[in-house]
């Protein structure tokens, strides 16, 4: 039997490249500590891997609650064959998150002290259980998928019988984790810029990570069937498009709504770095996206809603940077950049989502919904396989 | 000692000579000389301002930022009066740093297993009935330690007995709900590099107006999504029974045919 090698592509490159500096720089990061491999300091304790991989990777992940709640909660049948790769999304984001937090925590062996040294009154405390309890609950709603693949019909069934509990718990959790990433901010009202902080800071984040988990889940169906072939028909992404507009409205009129209420909207003129990265977020991933999407041409077109989603998902990561980082640099007196190890970490755990979001859409059943679906076609894509091995090998 | 321990500086009286810095350093044995700014080896440092000597330290605050934001309860208001900090529960998140309204807790940022540094008010020795070293130092009488009501009582008096030579503010009275550190100043204190526009109200209440929401948020989720589920899982079963009543009956007219 001959050993074939993987097929040396252009994005496999990239990704190994990604992952060999992550893993440079995260070796780097334990042997000489955080203060000589970061741009961190007490004056800016929260730097890239808070406000990129852990609020962006948390916000992402949305798409799994929102489209499990209007498949399963909501009884909207069609869009059941999104579920599976949302769920993925998430799942990954989740896992990915702790991965960050092990490496940007001081003492993380130490991370267990959540589970039993409570402090009710923290808002991280919150975030901590959320994390816990929802990649808990993540595992078993992505479970079915792998005991598809492996034909586990009893323990399909038991998992049948808790799906709703389960899914109900899904959305409580993650509705409280999104909120309280920005709960967490609550507490510096003097130090966050007002064009941000305000008391309706949690309302923003679940409402934002609604829309950006909208948005994720067209990015990475598009990206999938170009690279397997094997997606979702185009009109029911359009229709998530059309539950994004009304979302993004909602985020746009609240954000306005919000600010003017504050009296804060003369700071939008204010001539200001925060001015322009406030306007950014909001013309470019809000306003855009959602004058985009209201259109319904756009919005059937392929290419149109991708960039829309695109959109979408910068528009989101600014906002999470702008609170985090951007928003606090006046404060701070400034002068926040990631060093090359924070940048290199943040992209290699990102090449990694990439990499398990590929692995997974390969050999698990992810996109596609029912076990009898997931079977037969697996049995088509093994004789497929077969019948290409011999050509391959030769 | 059952009293709340608190601090008055007197900012005015300070002449900079230091004694409180090298104290510091010799009671909690940290290494190097006097720095001119808090560090993880120095918890408190003198600031010239045009002549005036501010010394800056931990504020103990009566509800501290850092001790409502650590999730593992690292930081605890001592009934006696200094905020604690106990590295052995702490998992380095750090948002005591982000939170702290008087960007006081420094970081051991060059070690691989950092601890959060700041003044203990030297709890050891308030236990023992002595005053916290910096206080019993000092030669001028700058910084004095005592009952906080006390304190409190006394900065107001010498306000009153010198108006010429004090604001009418005490720095710590209200700030952020009130610090176990007080201030006198001769020149008003945004001057100095004091925040002078925080709020009255202890932050913690800000995160706890968000968190005394989760229950509710839980109870009453949880409740309509079952609810919705419900709903809309009978809706379906519904039409699938009217389905196979149809199909009975058009079977069963199929018979009589």
């Amino acid at each position: 039997m001959r050993v074939t090698l993987p097929r040396i592509t252009f994005w496999r490159t990239v990704a190994t490249l990604l992952l060999a500096a992550a893993a440079v720089a995260v070796w780097m990061r334990f042997t000489r500590g955080l203060g000589a491999t970061t741009h961190l300091s007490d004056r800016f304790p929260w730097g890239l891997w808070i406000g990129f991989d852990v609020l962006c990777g948390v916000g992402l992940a949305a798409g799994g609650f929102t489209i499990a709640a209007l498949v399963h909660i909501f009884h909207v049948k069609r869009f059941e064959p999104v579920v599976r790769p949302a769920v993925l999304t998430a799942y990954l984001g989740y896992l990915l998150v702790i991965v960050a937090l092990l490496i940007d925590l001081g003492r993380p062996l130490q991370i267990w002290h959540a589970i039993v040294m409570w402090n009710p009154r923290s808002v991280m405390f919150e975030v901590a259980w959320c994390v816990m309890l929802y990649t808990t609950v993540l595992t078993l709603e992505f479970l079915p998928a792998v005991l598809e693949r492996y034909r586990l019909r009893r323990a399909l069934g038991v998992m049948r019988h808790v799906a709703v509990p389960v899914i109900i718990l899904g959305v409580l959790l993650s509705t409280l984790h999104q909120s309280s990433l920005g709960s967490l901010y609550l507490i510096v009202p003097q130090k966050l810029y007002p064009l941000w902080y305000t008391p309706l800071l949690p309302v923003m984040f679940f409402v934002s990570a609604v829309a950006a988990g909208l948005g994720m889940v067209i990015f990475e169906s598009t990206l999938s069937a170009r690279a397997f072939r094997r997606g979702l028909e185009l009109p029911l992404l359009a229709e998530i498009g059309r539950i994004a507009v009304v979302v993004l409205a909602a985020y746009a009129t609240l954000k306005l709504a919000d600010l003017a209420g504050r009296g804060g909207l003369d700071l939008l003129l204010v001539p200001r770095a925060e001015t322009w990265f406030y306007w950014a977020e909001l013309a470019l991933g809000v306003l855009a996206p959602l004058a985009l999407l209201a259109v319904p041409r756009v919005r059937r077109s392929p290419g149109g809603l991708f960039f829309a989603a695109v959109l979408m998902i910068l528009g989101f990561v600014l906002n999470r940077l702008n609170v985090s980082l951007t928003g606090l640099e006046a404060y701070a007196g400034g002068g926040y950049f990631p060093t090359w190890q924070e940048i290199a970490v943040t992209m290699g755990i990102v090449a990694f989502g990439f990499v398990a979001f590929a692995l997974a859409a390969r050999y698990l059943p992810v996109f596609r919904t029912s076990e009898a679906d997931g079977t037969a076609a697996l049995r088509r894509r093994l004789a497929e396989e077969m019948r290409l091995a011999p050509g391959e090998a030769a | 000692m059952s009293t709340r321990q608190a601090m008055l500086i007197d900012i005015p009286m300070c002449v900079g000579c230091g004694a409180c810095q090298a104290a510091c350093k010799e009671e909690n044995r940290l290494p190097g000389e006097a720095e001119p700014a808090l560090s993880a080896t120095a918890f408190t440092a003198l600031e010239e301002h045009d002549g005036a000597y501010v010394r800056r330290m931990c504020q103990h605050c009566l509800d501290p930022a850092c001790a409502a934001a650590c999730p593992v309860g690292a930081f605890t208001k001592t009934a006696a009066g200094p905020v604690l900090y106990d590295a052995a529960k702490c998992i380095g998140c750090r948002y005591c740093i982000q939170a702290c309204p008087f960007d006081v807790p420094r970081y051991e940022w060059q070690s691989t297993y950092p601890k959060v540094q700041k003044c203990r008010f030297c709890a050891p020795r308030l236990q023992r009935g002595q005053p916290p070293a910096c206080a019993e130092v000092c030669p001028t009488g700058a910084t004095r330690s005592g009952d906080r009501d006390g304190l409190v009582r006394e900065a107001y008096a010498r306000i009153a007995a010198e108006p010429g030579r004090y604001v009418s503010r005490v720095y710590g009275v209200e700030e952020a709900g009130g610090t176990s550190v007080l201030y006198l100043s001769s020149v008003p204190f945004e001057q100095l590099g004091f925040h002078t526009a925080l709020a009255k109200t202890p932050l913690p209440e800000l995160t706890e107006r968000a968190l005394s929401k989760v229950p509710s948020v839980v109870a009453v989720g949880g409740v309509l999504l079952y609810g919705i589920w419900w709903i809309t899982n009978r809706r379906t079963e519904v039409q699938r029974l009217e389905r196979q009543l149809e199909d009975m009956e058009a079977r069963s007219r199929g018979e009589d045919q």
